[in-house]
């Protein structure tokens, strides 16, 4: 607890965790969307495009100042989404290749731009691993107000066009026949979460900020079935993943801000693909078992049913294997059940089984058999 | 072998040897496990070095394919689940795969010239410090490897030719024959980790990425058969890496790069050029389209009325944008499209049918 104490009042520690924190809620949060859409990797492809924007801002403008670089940013990213869809309306390629062409050659071409870049006398370390790798433990106070500025002007927007986005989101089609402008809504969203991308570019670097936008949203959708839902609590899986990031890299050396946000942020998803209470592998699985379980004894009861139908002693006992002649196999630990249920009990020491009256008035019930005179 | 030529050669085989797995890529949709193979295998790169503490051990190869095959296994077992649809699947097992590469590349190996850097970027303009000798002559180790994996490549093409042709233009029909489309499917994702791995050390990830998707799409855009594809994404491939060399010599930059960026230039220019297919062959062909419709309607009108009575009404050249409920102005560019094309003509005031224009007009009848 003290080294915690320790940590959150040191206040370079304390501006890296804030700025991770909102970066993680806007891109999980606008990551939803991307989830939805399947645009996920757009992120991807986005985050690689606007190198070049990058390296041009820092060319033209000579100044390292974070809202620049991000505007350049912002315009590459755009112009490689606004590519990615021109590539495949007008030829038969698909989208995982316009995706693959605008990642690779943009990011080639940013990387001759800041090689060129890196020669001028002004440019000092322009920092091309920064970009790649992010580096989040160097990340200023400005740098936290660009993050804040941004990520609220983003979240701002989405609130603003809640509605709007949802329809687009869900029915396109619906929402362009009520006169919607569909076009420029989905154009709007693309930019909102070409911003939330670009903004995490210097803190968590290119590779790392696509996961960001992908895997707190695939967390947070297997929680909920609600689209507020799913995106408040993609921001909050986002803004944890962010937060611990930053703390577990502040607390151990030689440990890498960006790489430990995704890979927190991945095992989040993996947990709650396992674990989630509806969507989650696991419950799923048991509710299978108990279903399964109740099949079973629903069969088994019926069984035994039939066996003392036209039996003037309905509860006679019999032998559970005389149920194979019937193509069952009663296991000991059905009969445990049903013997739980109180609808069969075990009767003499042969390990025969007899119905009681509960169980006979309910496998009467389920067949709906008639009461014998 | 002198400097330029050997980094020629290189990037050659580099190049082919990614555009043929490349077009398999492409055509099966799976052209970003491309990107997520060339993040990943870091991570197998990593652990084979950390394991046998050198740089140069085949080891290596063998780990980063061994861990570009888990991300696309990994990947389908995602998608088993049905929780992630393939986007997110793609998204989520490559940044942590790579992620962890990077973490141990920060913790145990921070004293080696092992550095996440260059395993994206790549340093072309170095492949020929490092030679190695094969038939008394002194190559550059980067171009033995990649020319093996690009003889590999070639070989799984040449030898699955008719499996590949089936499994990706009717994978159920592979299938049922026989063929195991799971089989071919692994196998050209172990070449593509192998080629990743390959080509890393001499041209980067990101290079390979581009050298395996934007050819291949390029060429798509210009073939009509697999093996036209192959042939022209293999020569756009070297032809884009060739012109990033020179372009790189002459701006003084980053060879992948400028690569990387002629790629894009010529997959921009087959775009745009492309004959049939290309932005601008199929503007002329809508252009050509939105009068040769209506011309070849006049026709037929024309043909309905010929010799009849009411002749000299109907054909008259005043009174066809009426009958044909056309606005004035389009009436008049449609007939004079058909008259420039040669399918009728005016004989005082009358539209006439040539006789290219009859033919038109009866075949038209015949099969409508």
């Amino acid at each position: 607890m003290d080294a915690l104490g320790s940590l959150l009042s040191d206040f370079t520690v304390r501006t890296v965790m804030l700025g991770c924190a909102l970066l993680g809620f806007t891109a999980g949060a606008l990551g939803v969307f991307a989830l939805l859409r399947r645009q996920s990797l757009l992120g991807d492809a986005i985050s690689h495009a606007a190198l070049p924007g990058v390296a041009i801002a820092f060319l033209l403008s000579g100044s390292r100042d974070p809202l620049v670089l991000v505007l350049g940013a912002l315009a590459s990213g755009w112009l490689g989404t606004l590519l990615v869809s021109a590539i495949t309306r007008s030829t038969r390629l698909r989208e995982d290749s316009a995706l693959g062409i605008v990642l690779s050659v943009f990011f080639g071409i940013g990387l001759v731009i800041l090689v060129i870049v890196n020669r001028l006398p002004t440019a000092g370390k322009a920092g091309l691993s920064t970009f790649l790798f992010g580096n989040a433990s160097t990340m200023l106070t400005r740098d936290v107000w660009t993050i804040c500025l941004l990520g609220l002007a983003c979240l701002c927007c989405l609130a603003l066009f809640w509605k709007e986005f949802k329809l687009i989101s869900f029915d396109p089609q619906f929402a362009a026949s009520t006169g919607l402008p569909e076009r420029m809504l989905d154009t709007t969203l693309t930019t909102l979460i070409v911003l939330a991308i670009v903004i995490g570019l210097q803190a968590v670097g290119v590779v790392l900020m696509s996961a960001l936008v992908v895997a707190p949203a695939a967390a947070a959708r297997q929680f909920s079935d609600k689209l507020l839902n799913v995106v408040l609590l993609g921001g909050l899986f986002g803004a944890l993943s962010g937060i611990g990031g930053a703390m577990l890299s502040a607390s151990v050396e030689k440990l890498p801000t960006g790489p430990v946000i995704v890979v927190l942020a991945s095992v989040l998803t993996l947990l709650a693909i396992l674990l989630a209470p509806h969507r989650g592998l696991l419950p799923d699985w048991l509710r299978h078992l108990a279903s399964r379980r109740r099949i079973e004894t629903r069969r088994i009861l019926q069984a035994l049913y039939r066996l003392v139908e036209s039996d003037p002693d309905p509860f006679r006992p019999h032998d559970p294997n005389a149920l194979q002649a019937v193509g069952l196999k009663a296991a000991r630990s059905t009969l445990a059940v049903m013997v739980d249920l109180g609808w069969v009990e075990y009767s003499g020491e042969r390990g025969w089984v007899r119905l009681t009256a509960e169980g006979w008035e309910e496998a009467r019930r389920s067949i709906g058999g008639e009461l014998p005179a | 072998m002198n400097v330029e030529l050997s980094i020629l050669l290189t990037a050659v085989s580099v190049a082919i040897g990614c555009s043929l797995v490349g077009t398999l890529l492409v055509l099966r949709r799976m052209s970003l496990i491309s990107d997520a193979i060339s993040h990943s295998v870091l991570l197998g790169i990593v652990l084979a070095f950390l394991a046998t503490r050198d740089l140069n051990s085949p080891w290596l190869l063998l780990g980063a394919a061994a861990v570009g095959v888990l991300t696309v296994v990994l990947i389908q077992l995602l998608l088993g689940t049905r929780r992630l649809r393939e986007d997110s699947a793609i998204g989520l097992v490559f940044p942590l795969l790579f992620s962890i590469g990077v973490i141990l590349i920060t913790r145990m190996a921070g004293d080696v010239h092992l550095d996440s850097d260059a395993v994206l970027l790549g340093e072309l303009g170095f492949v020929w410090m490092d030679t190695a000798s094969l038939l008394g002559m002194e190559l550059p180790r980067s171009f033995l490897l990649s020319s093996a994996v690009l003889l590999a490549n070639l070989l799984f093409v040449v030898l699955c030719y008719k499996e590949l042709k089936l499994s990706i233009f009717d994978a159920g029909l592979a299938a049922s024959l026989g063929f195991s489309p799971l089989l071919l499917h692994y196998l050209l994702v172990s070449l593509v980790s192998v080629t990743a791995v390959a080509s890393f050390d001499a041209v980067g990830s990101i290079l390979m990425v581009a050298l395996m998707i934007a050819p291949p799409a390029a060429a798509w855009l210009l073939s009509r058969s697999l093996a036209q594809m192959l042939g022209w994404s293999a020569l756009l491939a070297s032809l884009s890496a060739v012109g990033g060399y020179y372009l790189a010599v002459r701006i003084d930059s980053n060879i992948a790069g400028c690569i990387a960026a002629s790629c894009g230039i010529c997959f921009l220019l087959c775009w745009l050029l492309a004959p049939e297919r290309g932005l601008i062959s199929r503007w002329l062909q809508q252009a050509e389209q939105r009068l040769l419709f209506p011309a070849q309607m006049l026709a037929v009108h024309i043909a309905n009325h010929e010799g009849r009575p009411e002749e000299p009404v109907e054909c008259h050249s005043g009174n066809i944008a009426e009958h044909m409920h056309w606005q004035q102005q389009f009436a008049d560019e449609v007939v004079a499209y058909a008259r420039q094309h040669r399918m009728l003509r005016e004989q005082e005031g009358i539209l006439r049918l040539t006789e290219e224009g009859r033919g038109i007009a009866e075949k038209l009848m015949l099969h409508g």
